[in-house]
């Protein structure tokens, strides 16, 4: 009787609820929130904390993503691969430690950025082999040593990398190759001059190819 | 099995607005940044060593409840923390008309487990078996202390 007029916790809840809710859609809050999170990132990058940083790097096949440890660059990706799909690879195979942070990449941005403007003939950066297989090492060492504007055949990077399973397994190992481009399996062709295959599309093989005058361009038709 | 766990940058994307309202309501806007940093950092350091990644949520809240008991312990002298956010609001372009400042107030001035339950229940939406886990108690004691800290709060504000 004499908590008659006092209302229950619910009510209490309920007004808590509303009030919550409406903080929630505040867009000055998450602006806030992201830039605290920015803060996050800069400052677990300054304190060596993260693992893999990765960001995008413009390209004439447009964003590509890179991605590297402290070691080096660990994994390039084509527009078409999902980022979702490569970032959680990252995370399973090498560390969950994975930031946003453009400054890490920036020596293999530049890089490439004169690669594609026909400015460099050999990348400098350092290379983390942590997604490549045994085999794997072996064929992508032998193809990192073709030189700017030479070719292999996939039978003769099969040989060389001492393979006794032949050139199919080699092609299978370029085929997964997580640093195209900067390990260029570009270079790598058919016997008797057929372009073979290509992770990134056979066009961009083509073009990688023409750019660095080991093909002729196709005539337009 | 449980899950793999996500790249750190998008569980930092998923829970950063969440993580952000608690520590805002918890311990004011002037140390929730502070706040924020120590829980994502700590989170970042330990990220690899976690094997269940089905709670991240309810993981990185109990975080910032830590970071925001500390903040409170580190006080010289006993501040209401939502003051700061209802002063902040004041002088924003554009104020809640539902605000209830007298409620975020009474909430401020709870006791720090009754603090903590009201805002992640009500804040961060957490139910009372995560709410348990991030103050390290029973459920049963989490539903004790959001209860307390909701009778403490009709006393203060008539609903």
């Amino acid at each position: 009787m004499i908590n008659q007029r006092q209302p229950d916790t619910e009510a209490i809840a309920g007004v808590l609820r509303r009030e919550a809710s409406v903080e929630q859609g505040r867009a000055a809050d998450q602006h806030a929130a992201a830039e605290a999170a920015r803060r996050v990132v800069e400052r677990a990058s300054a304190e060596g904390l993260a693992d893999v940083s990765y960001t995008v790097a413009d390209s004439p096949f447009g964003a590509l993503l890179v991605a590297a440890t402290r070691r080096g660059l660990v994994r390039l990706a084509f527009p078409e691969e999902e980022p979702d799909t490569v970032l959680e690879r990252l995370a399973r195979r090498v560390s969950p430690r994975i930031v946003e942070a453009q400054a890490p990449l920036d020596p293999v941005r530049r890089e490439l950025e004169e690669y594609f403007a026909g400015r460099r003939r050999e990348f400098g950066v350092a290379l983390d082999w942590a997604l490549i297989g045994p085999f794997g090492r072996r064929v992508l060492t032998v193809t990192s040593e073709i030189p700017y504007g030479g070719v292999l055949s996939y039978a003769e990077v099969a040989a060389e990398a001492g393979s006794p399973r032949g050139s199919r397994a080699a092609g299978n190992a370029l085929g997964s190759n997580p640093i195209p481009i900067v390990i260029p399996c570009h270079r790598v062709l058919r016997s008797g001059g057929h372009l073979g295959g290509y992770g990134g599309g056979l066009h961009r093989k083509r073009w990688l190819l023409e750019l660095e005058g080991a093909l002729e361009p196709e005539p337009a038709a | 099995m449980s899950h793999a766990l996500p790249p750190f940058q998008r569980f930092l994307d998923s829970h950063r607005d969440a993580v952000w309202r608690f520590l805002v309501y918890s311990v004011g806007r002037t140390e929730a940044e502070d706040c924020f940093q120590e829980t994502f950092i700590a989170a970042l350091r330990a990220y690899p060593r976690l094997r269940e990644s089905s709670n991240l949520r309810a993981w990185v809240l109990t975080i910032a409840h830590r970071k925001a008991l500390d903040a409170h312990r580190g006080r010289t002298r006993r501040a209401v923390p939502v003051a700061d956010v209802v002063a902040v609001d004041a002088r924003a372009e554009h104020v809640t008309p539902a605000r209830d400042e007298a409620l975020w107030e009474a909430v401020g001035e709870l006791p720090s487990r009754q603090r903590s339950a009201v805002v992640l229940r009500y804040v961060a939406d957490l139910p009372h078996r995560d709410i348990a886990a991030a103050i390290g108690c029973s459920e049963e004691a989490a539903r004790r202390s959001l209860h307390e800290g909701l009778a403490k709060l009709r006393e203060v504000v008539p609903a």
